[in-house]
């Protein structure tokens, strides 16, 4: 219908161009994009492998704990405190501020960290955005026990009595400006706190520092990833724009980058029992108050203790 | 790859037995160990187990090790039943002049680790051959001050 209306008001301009004309070029050009990105997103979903709790390989994370340690405590020279503050056994949901773009330096040093000190005999799931399960390259995360971040997945694998780190800041806060690096955001989200009430278990805040200066980033790109559609095709609400190694500016991040070498530092909380501290039937805009500003205090602290970006 | 370290102590051997052989007193002298706790009965002797972590580099490495060989005063040897692959030996001679000849041996690695792994092993050695170090001077240091502070303690009740 569109196109026989504007094919109907085609009249030369003062340029010689029919309007019309252009506008329905326009339009089928903007349809054939939308197409592709549907397509793409399709294709993606189609490649996003359903979450199976037992592809965590326990051999396989031990073999690379080397590899780990060897990035953990040559390049990062991370350090995780508090690691007993973790109930030594049953399920547990630690809840983390996201850094670093999509290399996330904090979460291979805090896998590394948990697999050492608790073995890898304990199952240990973390949540990931779909994009990231679905790239070919990275597969062998599902072997660390990476499964796409959803209510269900998180579900089973809290009821299937393993540690489960999310990062309910997601790629929102992952991808925050530079400056705001010693900010905890996660966005408002509290999915995970209705988790932890629905499956009753403890949660554990992880803080941690450094990860926001391994590239400078700029902007979250959050009008770009509107403008492309991302944040209804890909579940993106972002398209960050920093300076990283190699690309110099990197739009998207899409193929990661070099992380610069700077430290990391890990604070692990007390658990908290929500219904312990907040009665049988917490509030839950009172419980994300008590979490992040527990977590923004002990990012502060840490920020305080570090004299230098990257080199902590 | 294996890292050993030696001293001797001035003191009988059984007395540094009785320390090297009970797990209580491990973090006392055992530099770079976070835990060293009691992992199942029985908690001294053949077959104890005890779950031990070293802090090394950005880590807390170890795991579960089972005491293999307990040869009192003289041998004690462990190895590891999860986490990194360890084997460690504390072993004490009686040397004249009421001398103890004391060593102290770890071998460590992870099978299967290929290449990274065999590059972290050589990157850690320094660290672990440190902890191993300061472990015995530790022990050393604590035996004798403990024995010396019996001989007060004794010097003391015959004055008194």
């Amino acid at each position: 219908m569109a196109r026989a209306q504007t094919a109907g008001n085609s009249q030369p301009n003062g340029n010689g161009t029919v309007p019309g004309r252009e506008a329905w070029q326009e339009g089928r050009w903007a349809g054939a994009l939308g197409r592709a990105l549907r397509a793409a997103s399709d294709l993606l979903t189609r490649r996003i492998p359903r979450a199976d709790l037992d592809e965590r390989d326990p051999d396989f994370i031990r073999e690379r704990l080397p590899l780990m340690w060897l990035v953990a405590s040559i390049w990062y020279r991370g350090e995780v405190r508090g690691l007993g503050n973790i109930p030594d056994s049953g399920p547990v949901l630690l809840v983390g501020n996201h850094s670093g773009g999509n290399m996330t330096p904090d979460t291979i040093v805090f896998t590394l960290a948990f697999s050492t000190y608790f073995g890898v005999e304990r199952t240990f799931y973390q949540l990931a955005h779909n994009l990231v399960l679905a790239m070919p390259a990275l597969g062998w995360l599902r072997k660390f026990g990476t499964v796409a971040a959803s209510p269900s997945n998180a579900r089973r694998a809290l009821e299937s009595g393993a540690a489960l780190l999310v990062y309910p800041g997601g790629d929102y806060e992952v991808h925050r400006p530079s400056r705001e690096r010693n900010r905890i955001d996660l966005d408002g989200r509290k999915g995970f706190i209705r988790l932890a009430l629905e499956q009753d278990v403890p949660i554990v805040p992880v803080v941690s520092i450094g990860g926001q200066e391994t590239a400078l980033f700029l902007s979250r790109g959050e009008r770009l990833a509107h403008l492309l559609a991302l944040d209804r095709l890909f579940r993106l609400k972002v398209l960050p724009i920093s300076i990283a190694l190699p690309w110099g500016l990197n739009v998207g991040d899409f193929l990661g980058h070099i992380p610069l070498p700077a430290k990391i530092t890990i604070e692990t909380l007390p658990p908290i029992d929500l219904r312990l501290q907040f009665g049988p039937d917490p509030d839950l805009d009172e419980v994300y108050e008590h979490i992040t500003r527990l977590m923004q205090q002990t990012l502060d602290a840490l920020a305080a203790e570090r004299r230098l970006p990257v080199l902590g | 790859m294996r890292v050993s370290a030696s001293a001797r102590v001035t003191a009988p051997i059984e007395r540094v037995w009785s320390i090297v052989s009970d797990p209580e007193r491990a973090l006392h002298y055992m530099s770079g160990v976070t835990r060293w706790e009691v992992a199942s009965e029985p908690s001294i002797g053949l077959s104890a187990k005890y779950r031990v972590l070293f802090r090394v580099g950005s880590a807390e490495i170890g795991g579960v090790v089972e005491v293999v060989e307990f040869s009192p005063p003289c041998e004690l040897a462990w190895t590891s039943l999860t986490g990194i692959d360890q084997r460690g030996r504390w072993r004490l001679r009686e040397l004249p002049a009421g001398l103890t000849g004391v060593e102290l041996r770890l071998a460590y690695g992870v099978a299967g680790s290929g290449l990274s792994g065999w590059l972290a092993e050589r990157i850690a050695a320094p660290t672990v051959r440190g902890h191993v170090r300061g472990s015995v001077q530790q022990l050393a240091r604590l035996v004798e001050y403990e024995q010396l502070r019996d001989r007060a303690a004794a010097r003391r009740a015959a004055a008194g």
